[in-house]
């Protein structure tokens, strides 16, 4: 059982495959977290500035045709489809237009939530002061919002960072695809146990700070 | 031909849709079965492990906070890996599918616990101790009283989060379940023209698209009533 699950030479054999993998896991990371907040932002901006319904329907559709789809369908159905169109295309540039999308629509959902939050006071006080309204929405808006709904986000975050697992499916050399290398070639599972554990350790601490975020929420309510 | 009718020939090219449609009905199906089976089992694991938490078990409540944790840090695609290459059971019959069933299970498990747990404890303490000073048992107190304010705190954020774990069978396709995607992706490699994945991207939005349009509106009913 072991040596099936936790072979000592074969995790030493896959140990650097893996921590290539684990940098691109992170790289990947450091590059779709923000392309998604990008897209969230862009959304509740304009979702929370335009009060008109021919802003506020179109943009919710857009929002939840992106949350209705699989990010895996998204994923191979521009990787797959575009060479169709005549659109040659990396692994790389499809998954950052995929998560662009789907992260996008969560995160433009949670921060459109934080805005509303803000009472509209603080806007009429900022721009009362002589503040413009990209200032205000910057200086006065924003940081207040992103603090409301702090917890939503890194969550959200979490996720995002579980997903560039997806990665794997168009060969993008990440952790898991790694894993999945070292696995076929020593016939041996353990390259994948190695590299559970890895996610483990990394996103750990954040799950555990989420959980005592939301009791400090749920005790705040009380 | 112009631009726009060569794009429609190859992604909505009718004699390839009228062709493999029957195939991405039968994944649909797959698809569906997967969902339910995932959606019933994972919830009544989390409501069955918040339930156990609330006893109050050091240990074992460490337990299980252990176990969430786990089943939240790791992404699904890795667990549904694990255990489809993992596990010795290549002989068995849809290992797929059971490897999919399971590990999206144990994802939904996890975090409807969490929703389960943090319902559970946002009900004030004067309930508790009113119900067991007329008499309740803390069995009778934790079904009667506490669990039916619980649940409804817990139905908006609990339908997000069972969609978008819902929304992982389409992973399925990675360890060769035939279900939505992974029909249309072998019908694309075997037809060359990719208007079954178009088929199954419109199959999965009427899937999912009234369950996202359903959280949404449970949303905004609930923030109303408090």
């Amino acid at each position: 059982m072991l040596d099936t699950f936790a072979n000592a030479e074969i995790a030493r054999q896959a140990w650097p495959i893996l921590l290539a993998g684990l940098g691109n896991t992170l790289l990947l990371s450091v590059v779709v977290v923000p392309l998604g907040l990008l897209g969230g932002l862009i959304l509740s901006v304009t979702a929370t500035s335009f009060d008109h319904p021919l802003v506020r329907y179109p943009l919710m559709a857009w929002v939840d045709f992106f949350r209705a789809f699989p990010p895996l369908v998204l994923l191979i159905l521009l990787f797959a489809g575009l060479p169709f169109a005549g659109i040659q295309i990396t692994g790389f540039a499809c998954v950052c237009i995929a998560f662009f999308l789907n992260t996008g629509a969560y995160y433009g959902e949670i921060l459109r939530a934080g805005i509303e939050s803000v009472p509209s006071g603080q806007t009429e006080a900022a721009r009362s002061t002589g503040l413009g309204r990209l200032q205000t929405m910057l200086f006065v808006v924003l940081p207040q919002a992103v603090r409301n709904v702090l917890p939503d986000l890194l969550s959200n975050t979490l996720e995002v960072v579980k997903l560039t697992s997806l990665g794997s499916v168009v060969a993008m050399p990440e952790l898991l695809f790694q894993a999945r290398q070292a696995q076929s070639l020593t016939y041996n599972p353990t390259p994948i146990v190695l590299a559970a554990a890895v996610y483990f350790v990394l996103l750990w601490p954040l799950v555990r700070l989420l959980s005592r975020l939301e009791n400090r929420a749920l005790a705040a309510r009380k | 031909m112009t631009n726009w009718d060569r794009f429609l020939e190859t992604f909505f090219n009718a004699k390839m849709m009228a062709r493999y449609l029957p195939d991405i009905l039968q994944g649909a199906l797959v698809t569906i079965q997967i969902a339910g089976l995932v959606i019933v089992c994972g919830l009544l694991l989390g409501l069955a492990l918040a339930l156990l938490r609330s006893i109050g078990l050091r240990p074992l409540n460490l337990l299980i906070v252990f176990v969430v944790d786990l089943f939240r840090a790791l992404p699904p695609l890795v667990i549904i890996v694990f255990i489809y290459f993992g596990l010795p059971a290549s002989g068995v019959k849809n290992w797929g599918f059971i490897a999919t069933w399971l590990s999206l299970t144990f994802v939904l498990m996890a975090f409807s616990e969490e929703i389960f747990w943090a319902g559970i404890t946002s009900i004030p303490k004067g309930q508790w101790e009113a119900a067991r000073s007329t008499g309740l048992s803390f069995g009778q107190t934790l079904i009667n009283v506490v669990l039916p304010q619980a649940l409804r705190l817990t139905i908006p954020p609990l339908t997000n989060r069972t969609i978008a774990i819902t929304k992982g069978t389409a992973l399925a396709s990675v360890v060769a379940v035939g279900e939505i995607l992974g029909m249309a992706s072998s019908a694309v490699s075997n037809s060359y023209n990719p208007s079954p994945l178009t088929m199954a991207a419109i199959g999965y939005l009427i899937l999912f698209l009234p369950l996202v349009v359903l959280g949404r509106w449970l949303e905004t009913r609930m923030a109303w009533k408090r």
